[in-house]
């Protein structure tokens, strides 16, 4: 039934496709074949496909983590950000005290993830102690960091040789070192993936990730075993953040090696619809996060060859969305009648 | 200084949603896609206005979109019993690409500022400023949700599907239809929130241009405690607090920019962590109920 499942929910997204197409009138062939193209066709599509599902990854991941201890983080934006921005401010330091050794990389990475997770349980610790609903303060904390990435990029972390509102660029020693200077492949992507294995292991197969998930499914009864769930609810959130924050961190130094106002491409965001599809677990999660970090490298090719904006893209996230959960559904009713008939028997 | 006439404008596209979407929660369904749904309903009252130049319209066409992105909601979570944060999700997803697209292919990705006819305001003078229909939607959506709440057997058998859904079955009535009354209901208010955003506020539409007020909303409802004269209460701070920020850029108060824009949110944030202790939510909301 699992592979019949994951067959379901890859045939929601596909058929979300093809109805965005359609809708588009865009030709269905021509418009698979560009999307194909866009992704997969040659090493610098493949290289597209794989920084694009880094961050998505990461964040994705956090996701998973947060949402199975109940945890309805909904921040993974403005964690990403607030990540970055750590990191930034790190970098800065060193640059302008001439510290650009390569070793930096790694506590550069480092800082972003715990700016990312001291965000993160913030809002873990307004619905502990305060009942507020990650749901809601974890939106409102994203625009926060919208708005703390504007001031710091205008203000703090602006580099006084240009008007523009950016932060000084990293030199190249200090970036994430790349497999081949002419693609922007890194290290962070086998980062990510290495990430995601140890995600899984932790969640799945040790005690305080069985923990997590008891929390999250019935913190009743895991409170009645002995587990705290405020405990493990604020340690979801911490992991949840400390992905989400890598991300931003991954992105500023493998990436952009610079911050500006459009340093925010939603990838906290739209790491929700990649979870979901992967069902919030950690290795379906890497098939999903490819599937769509293959989808946005090839929807920039499509909307190239088709005149249609980046807009596209949130039309196949939210069909997705819809067609994964009729697929789901469908698959729940026909499992229930088969075991049912099972019953009878 | 700001007078009472905008307060209201600016609160009114908090209130209206906030309280529609207080309705749906009572019921026991949480719609997180309000802010997909407030800029579905702004854009279809962007559109018709443009087209017919009547803003009344606009505001029909903004109530009617919010209903039928409810009945979306309420048939993924209510009839096919889905996750509704996930649904609600897909809703904001979805409205974005489908309004930004649709604006993209109309109006072309420069992204050329649109402008309409705006509802008309009546020129009150004073501490009241300019009066428009702001003041009679907030009216008579607080009255008429204080009725339904508390003295209409509609109401009770609301609350009752978003607290004890066993009960509204014992009675004979179904929980689903209960709860599409209530999504209907939440539809039609929130609607014609968003619509009132451009129409009565703007007089323009943008994709980006909602820019949370759906999220804020929602906190508002939690903040209210699912009380309609304390989310009034509520909505008219945050207005207040989203006016306030558009004077003091205007008085050219010298703080950043980025900090004011932040003002809403941050206020909205700190009414939760001050007040949000003790908030008791419907006992069933965002739970599916399948009726066997």
């Amino acid at each position: 039934m699992k592979a019949l499942s994951g067959f379901g929910r890859l045939g929601g997204v596909l058929l979300a496709l093809v109805l965005t197409l359609l809708v588009f009138g865009i030709p269905v062939g021509p418009g698979l074949k560009l999307l194909y193209e866009g992704a997969f066709s040659d090493k610098y599509a493949w290289s597209q496909t794989w920084v694009i599902t880094t961050p998505l990854l990461l964040c994705a991941l956090g996701i998973c983590v947060a949402w199975k201890a109940g945890m309805f983080n909904i921040g993974g934006e403005g964690q990403l950000i607030i990540g970055a921005l750590f990191s930034a401010t790190l970098a800065q330091k060193l640059i302008s005290s001439s510290n650009t050794s390569g070793l930096w990389v790694l506590p550069l990475l480092l800082v972003g993830a715990v700016g990312g997770a001291l965000y993160a349980l913030f809002a873990g610790w307004l619905a502990v102690k305060r009942s507020v609903e990650p749901v809601i303060s974890t939106i409102l904390l994203n625009f926060i960091a919208i708005q703390a990435l504007g001031f710091a990029v205008s203000g703090p972390l602006k580099r006084t040789d240009s008007a523009m509102p950016l932060s000084v660029s990293l030199p190249p020693s200090l970036m994430l070192p790349k497999f081949d200077k002419k693609l922007d492949t890194h290290w962070g992507v086998p980062l990510a993936f290495g990430i995601g294995l140890i995600v899984y292991v932790w969640l799945f197969h040790t005690r305080d990730g069985f923990r997590l998930r008891a929390v999250g499914q019935n913190p009743n009864a895991a409170r009645a075993n002995g587990i705290e769930p405020d405990r493990f609810r604020l340690k979801g959130m911490a992991i949840s953040g400390a992905l989400c924050g890598l991300a931003g961190a991954i992105q500023y130094l493998g990436i952009s090696g610079q911050l500006g106002t459009s340093f925010s491409q939603q990838f906290g965001f739209l790491a929700i619809p990649v979870a979901l599809v992967g069902a919030l677990n950690p290795l379906a999660v890497l098939g999903s996060s490819i599937f769509f970090g293959a989808l946005f490298a090839s929807t920039t090719n499509l909307s190239r060859f088709a005149g249609v904006g980046s807009t596209l893209v949130p039309v196949i996230q939210g069909l997705s969305v819809f067609g994964l959960l009729a697929f789901q559904k469908f698959i729940d009713d026909r499992e229930r009648i088969l075991l049912s008939k099972g019953g009878q028997e | 200084m700001t007078d009472l006439g905008s307060i209201l404008r600016y609160a009114t596209p908090i209130a209206l949603p906030a309280l529609g979407e207080s309705l749906g929660e009572k019921a026991g369904v949480i719609n997180v896609g309000l802010e997909g749904l407030m800029l579905g309903s702004a854009f279809a009252a962007a559109m018709t206005t443009l087209k017919t130049g009547n803003p009344w319209l606009g505001l029909l066409a903004g109530a009617l979109v919010g209903i039928l992105i409810a009945l979306l909601l309420g048939l993924f979570a209510i009839t096919l019993g889905q996750d509704q944060i996930v649904v609600g999700t897909g809703i904001n997803l979805l409205s974005l690409g489908v309004c930004g697209s649709v604006y993209e292919r109309v109006f072309g990705k420069s992204g050329k500022l649109l402008t309409f006819a705006q509802l008309p305001t009546y020129k009150a003078g004073g501490f009241l400023g300019n009066l428009d229909l702001a003041i009679l939607l907030l009216a008579s959506t607080i009255a008429f949700s204080i009725w339904l709440l508390n003295k209409s057997s509609l109401g009770l058998k609301l609350r009752a599907a978003g607290e004890y859904p066993n009960a509204v079955v014992a009675s004979g009535f179904s929980v689903q239809r209960v709860r599409y009354i209530g999504l209907v209901l939440m539809g039609l208010i929130a609607g014609l929130g968003g619509a009132y955003f451009a129409v009565g506020v703007t007089g323009s539409f943008a994709p980006g241009y909602i820019a949370g007020r759906g999220f804020v909303a929602i906190a508002m409802v939690t903040f209210g405690r699912w009380k309609p004269v304390w989310i009034l209460l509520g909505s008219l701070l945050i207005g207040y607090a989203d006016r306030l920020q558009l004077d003091l850029q205007a008085a050219g108060i010298k703080l950043p920019l980025q900090v004011l824009l932040a003002l809403p949110y941050v206020l909205t944030l700190i009414v939760l962590v001050v007040l949000g202790k003790g908030v008791r939510a419907p006992a069933a909301l965002g739970k599916a109920y399948t009726e066997r």
